[in-house]
């Protein structure tokens, strides 16, 4: 048990330090126009790479999770509120897999 | 959402002043980010059943979702403290794994806009994760920390109740649902991302180069050591470093 706590505040501590100290290194500093610029691009560079590859393997089967996430781009399209982007992958995902647990298993 | 509220006459020097800081109350904050809730419930659900039968003592498993808050580390660190590894494995495991969080922490300063106090930034920071970082970049104008602060206690109230949900009762969804439902995060990752590629070609370009590398690093078998979370870090930053590289004017000049 007190092994295990260390190694839970051990990771606490990993994992924020990385988490704050952006903050307290970039508060009030000029930075140059290029990283302005590189800083800006994370979040799109970020998201790609979270979504690509990781989403094929994020259901029961590559077949559903395909299907979900091609639905989820189709919304996505008309800017439609984030929530019904969700529910809506969800249940395609959902209706893929028992479809195919039912009828081809 | 209540947009209109926040809808001020750009021509007053003084409101455009204010428009800087588009998402300032705690309250919008906790409604952003319900669909990331609605994402964590289920993991955070499949991560307590799954300590639980690895033999991981309940105290511990809530005690991580609470302090440590960071989802595919604590899956990680569950498996290896059940196989009966090193304290040091699994810290440096963790650390390389969450370090991305740097890269995302960093990128969010300059979206934080209003006064800020360092004693609440450093709480709004312990909750900066994919998914809060996600939200709070691709919001259309700048955020406040009240506004993260909301955004952030959403998101951790969800993960810390899915877990105990999940150690006690872990089968309440059925597990096609809740395999299912592992697409929820995702589903919401591509309804941040895909309007904004039409904003400008730069960040089509960048996004698109930057699930190319992901993709390399994920399916080269030469490169199957590099782990998920330096995979995101060397596709962001090579991708955003490229993307920054390209001079565009015009109404893509604030990208």
């Amino acid at each position: 048990m007190f092994d295990k706590i260390i190694i839970i505040i051990m990771m606490t501590l990993v994992t924020y330090i990385p988490r704050v100290l952006p903050f307290t290194l970039f508060k009030d500093r000029n930075i140059a126009p290029y990283w302005i610029s590189f800083l800006k691009l994370i979040p799109y560079a970020a998201l790609a790479s979270l979504i690509f590859p990781q989403v094929i393997y994020s259901t029961g089967s590559i077949g559903s999770a395909i299907f979900g996430a091609a639905l989820a781009v189709l919304l996505a399209s008309t800017k439609i509120n984030v929530i019904y982007v969700v529910i809506v992958g969800i249940t395609g995902s959902f209706i893929f897999d028992i479809i195919n647990i039912h009828f081809f298993n | 959402m209540n947009v209109n509220k926040y809808k001020i006459n750009t021509q007053d020097p003084v409101a455009k002043e204010h428009k800087l800081c588009f998402s300032p109350l705690v309250k919008d904050g906790v409604k952003a980010g319900v669909p990331i809730a609605l994402g964590y419930i289920p993991i955070a659900i499949t991560f307590g059943m799954i300590s639980q039968t690895s033999g991981i003592p309940n105290f511990i498993t809530v005690m991580m979702s609470i302090i440590v808050f960071a989802g595919a580390s604590q899956f990680i660190s569950v498996e290896m403290m059940a196989a009966g590894a090193s304290v040091v494995e699994i810290i440096i495991t963790t650390f390389i794994l969450n370090f991305r969080h740097f890269l995302m922490s960093s990128s969010l300063c300059s979206k934080i806009k209003g006064n800020t106090q360092t004693r609440i930034m450093n709480i709004v920071a312990f909750g900066i994760t994919d998914e809060t970082f996600a939200v709070a970049s691709l919001q259309k104008q700048s955020v406040s920390q009240h506004w993260l602060l909301g955004l952030n206690f959403t998101a951790h109230f969800a993960w810390v109740a899915g877990t105990i949900v999940g150690i006690y009762a872990g089968n309440i969804l059925p597990e096609v649902l809740r395999t299912s439902m592992g697409i929820a995060l995702y589903a919401m990752f591509i309804a941040l991302l895909i309007p904004s590629l039409k904003k400008a070609r730069k960040i089509l370009i960048v996004s698109l180069l930057s699930a190319v590398i992901s993709g390399l690093l994920f399916f080269m078998p030469l490169l199957s050591f590099i782990t998920s979370g330096w995979r995101i870090i060397i596709s962001t930053v090579v991708a955003a470093a490229i993307g920054a590289k390209m001079n565009e004017s015009g109404e893509e000049a604030d990208v």
